[in-house]
């Protein structure tokens, strides 16, 4: 297993978020994690990456206890999250938050490798690769956000909302990216609105709901569940 | 107006393309006439040539000294708010404790009687600054924005108190006789002295050289583009793996041993220390003298330094229609700062360098081999 979350909740003050959520990822996997607004899918991503401490429970990433580690070092062990609403380097050059992405690895030669793969799988970046960040259209913002979190080369790729505000045909082919990095050997854990097509692409999937895990299942099986597509998949 | 800046623009764009597509032995060539210019600049045989450049009511050389520690002193804070974005408000007093650490060790009138040179207290008024930017920050630094500046704020006006309050730091009555650096002339009398501020300008301006060169190597190396990932998405660069704890810190004490270093050739130069000398108005002009240059850019904070004292002193002694403009010397800077935030938000210096940087820097990489 390569992600075990056991009973983690977690505290924005005094409100709780989390309620004992327990999930794991394997290695390969797309593991999708849908669930209402506010359901708190980016509060469990938040606390994987560790940019938000956990009030209880255990992390643990290829069967070391990361609960208490810096989320800086969580990179270093291979772990990287592009985060919700695309956190991009507004002043940086699209190469340059590509570079940012490798900013805990050292080896050149591999670093050069990734950029080409990085700008072979976002064509429209490498067209772009001088322009500032913060002058990209929202979809292109999207795909250096993957791009950039691609870059540290992580073992887990932890994507909160890829397809957010994309246009129909672009949510498409971001997804269709998203597979082919699973299928370069990345395991994915993906935080989706977009429901139908996340747990058409995942192979097993979470519904989070208050906070609490209430289903879990493959990808295919919770596509076909009654009661995740009277919720999420807005079928009549 | 608005063309008129558009040229000025255009003119500065046009200028800085020229710069960076000159050859490097024009760039160093004039480069160096720059320095040599400002350490010509303090000699009336050179600056009598200038028409009003120079200022009328106050000793040229002395204004130039202060010129230079404003200089220093924005190019030091440029580092924590121009690269790291942290916004500190008291920077003025790491300046104080530079200050202090001299008056209180050299100065015959202190309680400690060590008395001791100058040059030794050097290395420990800015060690002492630094340590004093580390416990400050260690606190402080893992909350976000306003905090910081509160904190700050706080700090700088402590300093103050405890000089004006604390028996050993003497309030008003302050140190004198503060010791100045070593060095004879031929004939046997000292460099430095209380009566010719050249010398003390002059080595202001040298160590502004070496310090800029070490700041400029800094930002060009991962801690630079730590800081910069910092300053515009803090969880975003803790996303990418980037300790921003440790480089917030960093930039924070580095800036305090630069104002630290500062206060203690302030207090060579001034001889006499005391609590008038850290006013908080000081920590704003600084950090109006980084924005006005252009945060975030080593050359707009040495521009931006330089020119706030400037813009200030240049006023005294100056009368219109009978009316002191010294008076108003800070409505004066306050309406420049206005106009500026208004006109050019960004700064005096643009800060489109770094996009244009990055290219160079490439070029170098290729150049450089
Ligand atoms: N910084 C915060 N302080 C206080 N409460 C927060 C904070 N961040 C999130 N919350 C609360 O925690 C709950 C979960 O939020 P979270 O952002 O994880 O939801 P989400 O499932 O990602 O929703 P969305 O689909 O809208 O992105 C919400 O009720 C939210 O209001
Ligand atoms: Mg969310």
């Amino acid at each position: 297993m390569l992600l075990e979350i056991d009973d983690v909740s977690l505290l924005y003050g005094r409100i709780q978020a989390l309620h004992g959520i327990s999930l794991q990822v394997d290695e390969g996997e797309i593991v999708a994690l849908i669930g209402a607004n506010g359901a708190g899918k980016s509060t469990t991503m938040r606390a994987i990456s560790g940019i938000r401490p956990v009030a209880g429970g255990r992390i643990l990433f290829n069967g070391e206890d990361i609960t208490k580690l810096r989320a800086d070092l969580r990179v270093r062990r291979g772990l990287c999250q592009a985060p919700e609403g695309r956190g991009i380097f507004p002043g940086m050059t699209v190469l340059e938050n590509l570079d940012m992405g490798a900013y805990t690895r050292r080896d050149r030669a591999g670093i050069a490798q990734d950029l080409d793969r990085v700008l072979n799988l976002f064509p429209r970046l490498a067209e772009r690769r001088k322009q500032p960040g913060g002058t990209l259209s929202g979809g292109e913002q999207q795909m250096l956000a993957v791009g950039r979190a691609l870059m540290s080369r992580p073992k887990l790729l932890l994507l909160d909302e890829p397809s957010m505000g994309l246009a129909p045909m672009l949510i498409q082919q971001i997804f269709t990216i998203i597979t082919e990095i699973n299928e370069q050997g990345t395991t994915v854990l993906l935080v989706e609105q977009n429901a139908q097509q996340a747990l058409a692409r995942a192979h097993r999937a979470y519904v989070l709901e208050t906070g609490r895990i209430v289903k879990s299942g493959t990808g295919e099986e919770l596509l076909h569940d009654p009661s995740v597509k009277d919720a999420y998949l807005g079928v009549a | 107006m608005t063309t008129v800046l558009e040229k000025v623009r255009a003119g500065r764009e046009a200028a800085g393309e020229r710069w960076r597509g000159a050859p490097r032995w024009v760039r160093w060539v004039l480069l160096a006439a720059v320095i040599a210019f400002f350490y010509a600049l303090p000699n009336k045989e050179f600056y009598q040539w200038l028409g009003p450049i120079p200022t009328t009511g106050s000793n040229f050389g002395q204004v130039l000294f202060m010129m230079s520690i404003y200089v220093l002193l924005a190019v030091g804070l440029n580092i924590v708010v121009g690269f790291a974005g942290l916004l500190d408000l008291g920077y003025f007093g790491f300046f104080a404790v530079g200050a202090y650490t001299v008056a209180v060790l050299t100065s015959p009138s202190s309680d400690l009687k060590t008395v001791w040179p100058w040059l030794t207290v050097l290395p420990i008024g800015v060690a002492l600054a630094l340590v004093s930017g580390v416990l400050l920050g260690l606190p402080t630094l893992r909350l976000r924005g306003d905090y910081l500046a509160i904190v700050t704020l706080g700090f700088a006006e402590m300093i103050r108190l405890t000089a004006t309050s604390a028996g050993f730091l003497r309030g008003q009555r302050g140190f004198n006789q503060i010791p100045h650096p070593p060095g004879e002339h031929a004939d046997g009398t000292p460099i430095f002295g209380v009566l010719d501020a050249r010398p003390y300008y002059w080595l202001v301006l040298t160590l502004i050289i070496l310090v800029v060169l070490g700041v400029r190597n800094l930002t060009r190396s991962r801690v630079g583009r730590a800081w910069i990932s910092i300053r515009e998405d803090e969880d975003a660069a803790q996303l990418m793996g980037v300790p921003t704890f440790k480089f917030k810190l960093w930039a924070f004490a580095s800036g305090a041993a630069i104002g630290g270093l500062a206060g203690v050739l302030f207090a060579g130069k001034q001889n006499f220390v005391n609590n008038q000398s850290f006013e908080l108005l000081n920590s704003i002009i600084i950090l109006a003298a980084v924005i006005l240059g252009g945060s975030g850019n080593i050359l707009g904070a040495i521009v931006g330094g330089g020119l706030a004292y400037y813009l200030i002193e240049r006023f005294r002694g100056v009368e219109l229609f009978g009316i002191e403009l010294y008076e108003y010397r800070f409505m004066f800077f306050g309406l420049c700062l206005i106009v500026m935030m208004i006109y050019r938000p960004q700064g005096l210096i643009a800060n489109r360098r770094r996009a244009a940087e990055f290219k160079d820097r490439r070029k170098e990489v290729i150049v450089g081999g």
